[in-house]
């Protein structure tokens, strides 16, 4: 059963511990990103001087709290003040806090002392504390900005969980660039008392939380994080990435099975068997969480690269080569349905390389005969953007916006807003993942077609590989959900 | 860690369905002879003995032996070879087998993750290639045939140079068993079985080496 972390993510009231009228410090910081990203509850602040920090009357002690409106305490204060504290929150019906002070188990004996007892009392209260020694939490249903750090992202479907804050910045930044936005995020700190399987198992019940998005280092137990994480993932998928080596375990070393025994060699093999999706890099694993949170999981490997030019669909043709993606072989009957769109130069083959024979319509209705064929199980899109480039070129020239400019440059924003609406419709309409891929996403995002992919609410990939490599990730699931009968 | 004879480790892996090769194990140069005729030759015939851990490289292995008196003399030298650290050792005979392929499994104790299950694509690049998939014990048959899919040699496991396609369903059952050994006797540490050799597109073990913890309460095999 998963702890009730709702006083944590979807307070009513929040109260800043430790407010301060420096804006260098984390005790205003905390205050200000609360206060600046639209948290519609109520916002109390202690300071120990009782100053106006951005407009609020601060309290000298928890004490002053009213009864019952308050359900979160975001401490920012030492260390040794925060037990009397805590003590004197409960009092006044908090229920979970979020420790950002420093000072426990990374600081030595006397720290980890004071952490252990800080479980103890946090037990003996009733307070689900997060931290200490993180960087905050966000939840966007309830508008929380209660992070040390920026920024806040749009909302979404995501929700994270990370031993390393700054890493969380960092999908928070991905999700910002991207449009594909976070449920949650929580910088766990040193998980004193709420650790990553934790968080996980709040998100696999969050009814606004489709898939979780994860950064350990270490796992001491990692027998025990596995076991809950496969539990959390028979659920939702799980997208992890890993730092750093783990202990090096010591392993029987007069057997050649020990011997070949990596750490990192266990730890994959334990991430396959709990159905955990590993991704290589930080960047890796935010769009495969952004691909299983807007795209339908496949339901076979059978791939068609969709393409409005040569080069593109080769090297994505051997991208997928190199998976456990299938280049569908075109049946007859497709090719004989495509041949009736498209005159004779087109590829005839997988990728389906339109050869620049496309007139108004064609791109999307060859991509909805291609999605709605029963062999096919997932397309990547490629090419858009083509034509809205052109129409930069010309609209930013010294001839524009005569010589019917102004009119085809529309047109052609047009057609590439068009062509990026169709597949997310065309996706939506067969069930089946469409990924749409350009450089434009990053090199252009204004871009009318890249532009009206993130409109759409999906991913705009950077290239074709990365597209490639995140349906991969979502068909290994997929797989994985289809050998063990889970739904 | 004490180690099991080669024997004693091939029951403890065999009761749990892993499959061995027919052999026995005799006290004489003259039994030895017996059984090589008993099962047909070639044969394979090894020093055997729970202290002895490394047969190859002490020259205590003796293969492709092709009648009764290449048997005698083999089984004499290597009796004769035995030391008084070894204990009491006999002399363990076994059918020739011979492919093309060779894989390695196993179990290994790991502080973190407990007791997991290995397989890997064997010979003697074993170490260096490396190409290896875990698991933690105890692990179903689905978990089995994904470490297979795991392994970047695929190649290995279709039609290769004249012999057939290995049978996945004969290598789960190898993984299984090693899983399941695992489980019915917690003071295992390690186990290997290396090689591996696939015979005809099935598995066989021809070597196998079980570690138990000293502590382990009586029973068992």
């Amino acid at each position: 059963m998963a702890r009730d972390l709702s006083p944590l993510f979807d307070p009513k009231g929040i109260v800043v511990a430790g407010a301060s009228t420096h804006p260098g410090k984390f005790g205003f910081v905390a205050l200000h990103n609360i206060l600046a990203n639209g948290y519609a509850g109520k916002v109390f602040a202690t300071n120990t001087k009782g100053e106006s920090v951005l407009g609020i009357d601060t309290l000298t002690s928890i004490d002053q709290l009213p009864d019952g409106e308050v359900d979160l305490a975001f401490v920012c204060t030492p260390a040794a003040a925060n037990p009397d504290l805590l003590r004197a929150a409960a009092a006044k019906g908090v229920r979970a806090a979020f420790i950002a002070s420093a000072g426990y188990g990374e600081a030595g004996d006397e720290g980890r002392r004071a952490e252990e007892d800080l479980v103890t009392l946090c037990d003996e209260l009733g307070i689900a504390m997060a931290g200490p020694n993180g960087q905050g939490l966000i939840s966007t249903p309830s508008s929380l900005c209660a992070q040390i750090v920026a920024p806040f992202p749009p909302a979404g479907r995501i929700g994270i969980a990370s031993q390393s804050g700054n890493f969380v910045s960092s999908f928070l930044n991905y999700a910002r660039l991207s449009g594909i936005g976070i449920s949650r995020a929580v910088s766990a700190g040193n998980s004193a008392m709420l650790a990553v399987p934790d968080y996980l198992e709040f998100y696999a019940e969050d009814p606004e939380t489709a898939v979780s998005l994860v950064y350990v280092e270490s796992v001491p137990d990692g027998r025990a994080f596995f076991e809950r994480l496969r539990a959390v993932a028979a659920k939702k998928p799980v997208v992890l990435v890993k730092g750093g080596a783990t202990d090096a375990g010591r392993r029987a070393a007069a057997s050649h099975t020990g011997a070949l025994a990596s750490d990192d060699a266990i730890f994959d093999g334990a991430c396959r068997q709990a159905g955990v999706t590993r991704a290589d890099t930080v960047e890796e694993a935010y769009e495969v969480a952004a691909t299983f949170a807007t795209q339908p999981l496949p339901k076979g490997n059978r791939t068609v690269v969709y393409t409005t030019a040569g080069g593109w669909g080769v090297v994505t043709a051997d991208a997928i080569s190199r998976t456990s993606l299938e280049l569908l072989a075109l049946p007859e009957d497709l090719l004989a349905e495509i041949d009736t769109k498209l005159p004779p130069r087109w590829s005839r083959n997988n990728p389906v390389d339109l050869a620049g024979s496309e007139t108004r319509d064609t791109i999307p209705e060859v991509m909805e005969i291609v999605a709605r064929h029963p062999s096919v199980d997932a397309m990547i899109f490629l090419g858009l953007g083509i034509q809205a480039n052109q129409g930069r070129m010309e609209r930013e020239g010294p001839f524009f916006p005569d010589h019917g400019l102004e009119r085809i440059v529309g047109y052609h924003d047009r057609q590439d807003a068009r062509f990026a609406e169709a597949a997310a419709e065309i996706s939506a309409r067969s069930d089946k993942p469409i990924l749409t891929a350009t450089e434009l996403a990053v090199c252009d995002p204004e871009n009318a077609g890249p532009a009206a992919v993130k409109e759409s609410g999906k991913l705009c990939y950077a290239s074709a590989n990365r597209a490639v490599t995140s349906l991969d990730h979502l068909w290994r699931h997929a797989r994985f959900r289809q050998a063990r009968g889970l739904s | 860690m004490p180690t099991l004879s080669e024997a004693e480790s091939k029951a403890v892996l065999a009761a749990h369905g892993v499959p061995i090769l027919p052999e026995r194990v005799v006290a004489t140069a003259d039994e030895a002879a017996d059984a090589g005729t008993d099962m047909g030759f070639p044969v394979v015939a090894k020093l055997n003995g729970d202290a002895i851990a490394h047969k190859t490289e002490r020259g205590l292995v003796r293969l492709g032996l092709a009648d009764a008196d290449a048997l005698r003399a083999a089984a004499a030298a290597m009796l004769a070879m035995a030391t008084p650290e070894d204990g009491a050792v006999g002399v363990l005979v076994a059918p020739m087998v011979s492919g093309n392929r060779e894989l390695i499994a196993g179990l290994a104790h790991d502080e973190q993750f407990g007791m997991t299950v290995m397989l890997g694509v064997g010979g003697i690049l074993a170490e260096a290639v490396a190409d290896v998939t875990f698991r933690m014990v105890p692990i179903q048959r689905v978990d089995a045939a994904e470490m297979i899919d795991d392994l970047s040699t695929q190649k290995l496991f279709g039609p290769f140079r004249g012999e057939p396609a290995i049978d996945r369903e004969a290598v789960i059952d190898v993984l299984v068993g090693l899983s399941a050994a695992a489980v019915a006797d917690p003071s295992l540490v390690s186990a290997d079985l290396n090689p591996l050799i696939v015979v005809d597109g099935r598995p066989v073990a021809v070597d196998a080496l079980v570690e138990r913890r000293v502590e382990r309460s009586e029973g068992g095999v």
